[in-house]
């Protein structure tokens, strides 16, 4: 597939309609790659990667790179796409100077899930039918691609391409897949075992702030934590509040956009599930307000920002005056 | 002097050194990784190659709390509730991170002595553990670390049956006389068997050849390469480098603030961050570019002009296995030409 992609991009390239390719570039090993814009055919054709270890959701980076001079090609996988409907939506990208090329997705890997199955010293992985045969300093290891899938793959909420100028490969459906079963675990909990696993998860915080700044929904130009004159700036939380509180603000504040790409988990160093708040709020909204997917379509609004009495999930707490 | 147990006696060792201090092994925890933690009957040590943390957590911990306000009134009270540290060990620190408490304590401990630091280091007895399994992360031996002979208050080899222990400074000397109990005296045969073996395996790591050049003449030619611009240009900003980095020792002092208290503490801060270092005119560094160039520049560049040739990184490889975007040292090392031709 890698190489049906490079053609493309520079044959996009070559006949004018972009003037660089947003995608993945290879680097020291197999599973180390680095988001990067091509704008250079002979460096593409080089460097260009697309292999079971591109995780990266390149729709932010179309914030800025869509402010530039002239179009640019960019290469969505299924969730990506979500994400960048809801930052059209959002008027933070220009659609007009995106050439968007939907890839086929068969779910992603990363060489920490390799680790944790006890895969370590990787020199180099190739799939073959569904295989992972990795070459480690140690020999060759072979393991079912599935059982070293994202969990955000396993549990994929759909491989249909929601936007794309034009597609590689076959589009698919939205997934029935069982995303929201550990939050129903979760909320199976009473308050205190529930208190207790996240501050088990949260505790364990070191505030590099990869899953705000890698996040597609978090694009604000000045974060609250980052203002001093918020109050509530924060470079490491003072106390067991303050871890939480950064977390749950970031997830309130995502709420009704966040697309459930996955990548705060991908990043956190720490592997905190905190895809897992997040969906808890889509779970609500579904619930609440009936189905809703943030980024299906450009410019559809969140049940948040369309509030109606006759929608109103809870009207008997705010009344006239204030709360009863 | 080399001294030995039998590994099935591990436990026996843990206990006779946790009878009268702290002592802090790595453990995994399950979805996390290795994280130190203090031993109690029945902990089980981690296999693991090397901790999801360094170890400099134990010196230079994320948060420091320095003083606490209360106002009553019109009065305010000034809280010190500084604790001095007790005595600790920490055992299996690996050759990267025992190698980062020298970078440390070149900063922290020259004038003026940061006290929390050197409080926590005075009370510390640091016990290493020589790799065996490196992996494909590893560069330790760039900057001229030896991951089978690794430094600290006291060292030790793990083979199949043996844990072998050589004290090296008065602190491990110490600490191995009250072992006298457990510990027999020994020769070093299987230990300079594992270190021959260690030494082959490390011959075939991909990042073994990587060597950092001795710069000091090219400061403004490195710093003027045009290339920082491509290499930082995906950079996030996010802080996971410099945190989970063993010799990253910025940090900032923030108050967190109540009506009537207010705490004052210190906290990691992170170079890549937007608001890092700024003053009343501004940050100095206006871009990510400027701001990604100074995290290696530091660490390639400035750190060892100040220190004796002494590089700002152990090569223990956690920025590579966790930048979200998988740039770093390596990477940056190779395209601007800081490593040495083969």
């Amino acid at each position: 597939m890698q190489g049906e992609l490079i053609k493309r991009a520079v044959g996009l390239m070559e006949n004018g309609t972009v003037n660089r390719v947003l995608g993945w570039r290879r680097g020291e090993f197999v599973y180390d790659i680095t988001p990067s814009v091509f704008s250079d055919k002979d460096d593409l054709e080089k460097n260009f990667v697309y292999n079971e270890f591109c995780g990266n959701n390149l729709s932010r980076y179309l914030v800025q790179e869509s402010e530039k001079e002239g179009k640019i090609a960019v290469f969505l996988k299924p969730c990506d796409t979500y994400s960048f409907n809801q930052l059209c939506t959002e008027h933070r990208i220009k659609r007009d100077n995106v050439y968007i090329i939907g890839i086929e997705c068969y779910g992603k890997t990363s060489a920490d899930l390799l680790r944790e199955k006890g895969i370590s010293a990787i020199l180099d992985a190739k799939n073959n039918n569904g295989t992972l045969i990795v070459e480690t300093v140690y020999g060759e290891k072979q393991i079912p691609m599935m059982d070293v899938m994202a969990e955000r793959c396993v549990s994929c909420k759909s491989k249909k391409h929601v936007i794309y100028d034009e597609l590689i490969g076959e589009d698919g459906g939205v997934l029935d897949s069982h995303r929201f079963d550990q939050v129903e675990e979760i909320e199976k909990m009473t308050a205190e075992e529930r208190f207790n696993f996240w501050r088990g998860e949260l505790s364990r915080c070191i505030r590099c702030n990869a899953c705000r700044d890698v996040c597609p929904a978090c694009t604000c130009e000045k974060c609250v934590f980052d203002n001093p004159k918020s109050g509530i700036r924060n470079k490491g939380a003072a106390d067991d509040f303050e871890e939480n509180m950064y977390h749950i603000i970031r997830a309130y504040h995502v709420a009704g956009r966040c697309t459930d790409c996955g990548e705060c988990s991908r990043v956190c160093p720490e592997h905190i599930p905190l895809h897992l708040l997040n969906r808890k709020f889509i779970k609500d909204y579904n619930e609440l307000y009936g189905p809703f997917m943030a980024g299906a379509e450009i410019g559809q609004v969140s049940p948040m920002c369309d509030f109606t009495k006759e929608k109103d999930a809870e009207p008997s707490i705010v009344q006239k005056g204030g709360a009863e | 002097m080399m001294y030995k147990l039998p590994l099935e006696q591990l436990d026996k060792f843990f206990a006779a050194i946790a009878k009268d201090e702290t002592l802090y092994v790595p453990v995994d925890v399950e979805n996390v990784g290795a994280v130190y933690q203090p031993w109690k009957e029945g902990t089980k040590m981690s296999k693991a190659l090397n901790t999801l943390r360094s170890a400099k957590d134990f010196f230079f911990p994320q948060i420091q709390p320095m003083v606490k306000f209360r106002r009553e009134g019109k009065k305010i009270e000034v809280i010190d509730d500084r604790k001095e540290s007790e005595d600790f060990v920490i055992f299996g620190v690996r050759a990267c991170d025992a190698a980062s408490f020298d970078v440390l304590d070149r900063v922290f401990l020259a004038d003026p002595v940061d006290t929390y630091y050197e409080n926590r280091r005075k009370h510390s007895t640091v016990v290493t553990l020589a790799c065996t399994l490196p992996e494909e992360t590893c560069f330790c031996t760039s900057f001229g670390i030896d991951p089978a002979q690794p430094g600290g208050d006291a060292r030790a080899w793990m083979t199949l049956d043996t844990l072998y222990v050589e004290p090296v400074t008065e602190k491990g000397t110490a600490l191995v006389e009250k072992l006298n109990e457990v510990l027999t005296e020994s020769d070093d045969k299987d230990v300079e068997q594992q270190k021959f073996y260690t030494h082959e395996i490390l011959k075939h790591l991909p990042l073994h050849n990587l060597k950092p050049t001795d710069n000091r003449e090219k400061e403004m030619e490195i710093f003027n390469d045009p290339r920082w611009a491509e290499l930082s240009s995906h950079c996030l900003g996010c802080g996971t480098c410099t945190f989970v980095c063993p010799t990253c020792q910025c940090f900032d002092i923030e108050e967190f603030s109540g009506n009537k208290t207010v705490e004052r503490y210190r906290c990691w801060d992170s170079c890549m961050y937007n608001d890092f270092t700024m003053m009343a005119a501004g940050t100095p560094r206006k871009t990510q570019k400027e701001r990604f160039r100074q995290r290696f520049m530091h660490k390639l560049v400035y750190y060892p002009i100040k220190n004796d040739g002494v590089y700002s990184c152990v090569g223990c490889g956690r920025c590579l296995k966790k930048c979200p975007i998988h740039m770093n040292i390596v990477k940056v090392m190779k395209t601007l030409g800081l490593e040495e031709e083969e």
